[in-house]
């Protein structure tokens, strides 16, 4: 099988124009995805190809378009939303809250909403609080929606093909630092990727990091550093942050005894604390240390580079942390 | 330039009018340069060519007014009377910037000059607006909330709640809609079925006008009038200032979606250029004068840059500091 080298806003860029391509269903819908090209250009020349009514520019009017989106779904089409940022989505929670999640559910089974919302997400490009959230956790509370984080290429392209295959309403995040990434892609036409587990992106045996979405390649980046120093780290990239795949997690505990969550969320409250008491339900006995978190700061992000790195997840504090919980 | 506003102009005020646009063309100008130079980072949303708005509705505002802007705000900022220093500072990220350097370019506030940002959330400033001025008439404090946004905001659903209460409630707000006919890549035919804001906010019942937002003679009378009714207890007020932005939507956005000769055409009605030819012709301003200005905007630039290099970085150790009012400082303010 042979590889090509492409970011991960071409990933994107190319799962969606197949999605457009294989199901005449298919719309991409939201602020400025077409003549703009999208805020993150993942719909570049979209429009051209596939015209405005599939590739439809929406006013700025989150909970509209949102709301007509969810009612597209259910009335037999496979739109795809995209929400400029995970920040303007809190003026469309209502709809996703209150209407794709709950539909099939209240209506007794007889709805489904087949749709599939992206968002870009998170910190690390100077835009301060209003344009930095990580929020991840607000959708993954919520029964009756899927939400997926990928964070590699690979996934970039497969978990929207899956996510759209599936009948029910799923949400992708994307990091906004990723976009820019390169990586490989193998050359393969069943590229779709599944949607609800956890991969082992790097397996050791001393102690588990557990991620997702822009914290990944940190956390790689401080279980290299680790290595060095012969901690020998293994790193699960979640994936899927609902449902949460506990037997990936478990099974790794199982031989590494030892777990730091790194979560570019919030400590309090969030999918770290999730997914701390899940192991301390499931896997108490296996444990050599309590888990660690690294998780931001607990501060709206602020625009300076020096303090929102401060604010936010990094190398640096994840080996930290590895250490602290390892006693080396 | 309409003729029944030439007269009521002095020269003092057609100065103060020129030279506002000047130091806010030629900050930005600056702000450009220093975002290639990397001093400033993040989003950068340039005003220029809109300026007239900001100028005009600032004449009309006195000192205990509010104002609440957008992302775009470097300009109502300066136009304010807010420190350059502290402006350009906060576009550094520099502590002694107009938020401590935590907003940045986007998140302009200065508690002193009642200028509540700097929001970064299309729509978001108005409810905000509505607020204020419900404080305002439920203490009976004769004070005006001026609101700029864009003609993008009239999508959102917080435009029609606002307008909505702010008219319910006879509120005194002036909403000024700063039309420049694009949000972001989206024209404005594309994104609205009823095109005219100000028939918006009609059908809310608020009184408005259409502005030519080039013109900073005609923004200037439109507010002034205006503010008195809202003085004078008559309720909410909504100007359209049909204006365009020079520059692109931000220091990321390519251009794709607009035709280059749209842009020239709109550059020679720049409401500098405009109004210099017209103080010119008309012998209100010599061309010293304007020499002047551009001088005098210089050095207020230069020192605006110098403070802000000078200032120092927040230290990391005041990252959590003000994300809840420290004890003492609660008590004091009660
Ligand atoms: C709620 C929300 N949705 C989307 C965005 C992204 N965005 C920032 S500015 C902008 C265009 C706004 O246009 P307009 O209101 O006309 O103001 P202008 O930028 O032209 O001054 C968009 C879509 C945002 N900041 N907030």
């Amino acid at each position: 099988m042979t590889a090509r080298t492409i970011t991960y806003r071409d990933a994107v860029h190319e799962a969606l124009r197949e999605a457009l391509r294989g199901d005449e269903r298919v719309f991409l819908m939201g602020e400025d995805v077409g003549y703009y090209g999208g805020a993150y250009a993942c719909s570049k020349g979209l429009i051209q190809e596939f015209g405005e009514e599939r590739i439809r520019d929406a006013p700025l009017s989150e909970s509209g378009f949102v709301g007509a989106g969810i009612g597209a779904a259910l009335g037999g089409m496979r739109p795809i939303v995209e929400i400029m940022t995970v920040n303007f989505s809190l003026l469309a929670l209502d709809q996703i809250v209150n209407n794709a999640a709950t539909l099939r559910h209240m209506s007794g089974g007889q709805l489904s909403v087949p749709l599939v919302i992206r968002m870009a997400t998170g910190a690390g490009r100077q835009l301060a609080a209003q344009h930095s959230h990580s929020l991840e956790c607000w959708f993954a509370h919520v029964p009756g929606i899927k939400v997926v984080a990928p964070a590699t290429i690979e996934d970039a392209r497969g978990m929207l093909r899956t996510a759209l295959a599936d009948p029910d309403p799923v949400i992708i995040f994307e990091h906004a630092t990723l976009y820019n990434e390169q990586g490989e892609l193998p050359e393969t036409d069943d590229y779709a990727m599944d949607i609800e587990s956890a991969r082992i992106s790097r397996s050791g045996g001393d102690i588990t990091l557990i991620t997702y979405g822009g914290s990944l390649q940190k956390t790689m980046a401080a279980a290299e550093g680790l290595a060095k120093d012969g901690i020998d780290c293994e790193v699960i990239d979640l994936r899927s942050l609902r449902p949460i795949d506990d037997a990936t997690i478990m099974a790794s505990l199982a031989k590494t005894h030892r777990a730091v969550i790194v979560d570019e969320g919030w400590r309090s409250v969030g999918l770290a604390a999730e997914i701390s008491a899940r192991i301390s339900e499931q896997a108490f006995f296996d444990l050599d240390g309590p888990v660690a978190r690294v998780c931001s700061v607990e501060v709206p992000i602020p625009y300076p580079r020096h303090l929102e790195t401060a604010a936010t997840p990094q190398p640096d504090k994840i080996a930290a942390a590895a250490r602290e919980v390892l006693r080396r | 330039m309409s003729a029944d506003n030439q007269v009521s102009l002095s020269r003092a005020e057609a100065m103060a009018l020129l030279g506002q646009m000047i130091l806010i063309r030629r900050f930005e100008e600056k702000c450009a340069e220093l975002y290639s130079a990397q001093k400033i980072r993040g989003f950068l949303h340039l005003y220029i060519g809109e300026e007239a708005n900001a100028v005009g509705v600032m004449r009309a505002l006195s000192p205990d007014d509010a104002v609440v802007a957008t992302y775009r705000e470097h300009g109502h900022a300066l136009a304010r009377g807010l420190p350059p220093g502290e402006v350009m500072a906060e576009m550094y990220g520099k502590a002694g910037g107009s938020s401590r350097g935590r907003g940045g370019s986007m998140h302009i506030f200065d508690k002193k000059h009642r200028f509540y940002g700097g929001n970064a959330i299309v729509g978001g400033g108005l409810p905000l607006a509505v607020g204020l001025a419900l404080a305002d008439k439920m203490q009976k404090l004769n004070r005006v909330t001026c609101c700029f946004f864009g003609e993008g905001a009239a999508a959102e659903g917080e435009f029609h709640e606002s307008m909505n209460l702010a008219a319910l409630w006879q509120l005194p707000v002036l909403f000024v809609c700063e039309n420049n006919g694009y949000a972001m890549g989206t024209g404005l035919s594309r994104s609205e079925s009823e095109t005219s804001i100000l028939q918006h906010a009609k059908s809310y019942r608020i009184t408005g006008q259409d502005v030519d937002g080039m013109d900073v003679v005609a923004v200037r009378a439109a507010a002034l009038s205006a503010v008195g009714a809202i003085r004078n207890g008559e309720g909410p007020r909504f100007l359209e200032n049909k204006t365009y932005r020079f520059r692109p939507h931000s220091m990321f956005d390519p251009d794709l979606y607009r035709q280059k000769r749209e842009i020239a055409l709109w550059k020679t009605r720049g409401p500098v250029l405009q109004f210099s030819k017209w103080a010119i012709e008309t012998q209100l301003l010599s061309q010293s004068d304007i020499d002047g200005l551009e001088e005098e905007a210089a050095r207020t630039i230069d020192e605006a840059v110098r403070y802000a290099e000078e200032s120092p970085w927040e230290p990391e150790e005041d990252l959590e500091r003000d994300v809840y009012t420290p004890r003492k400082v609660e008590e004091t303010a009660r």
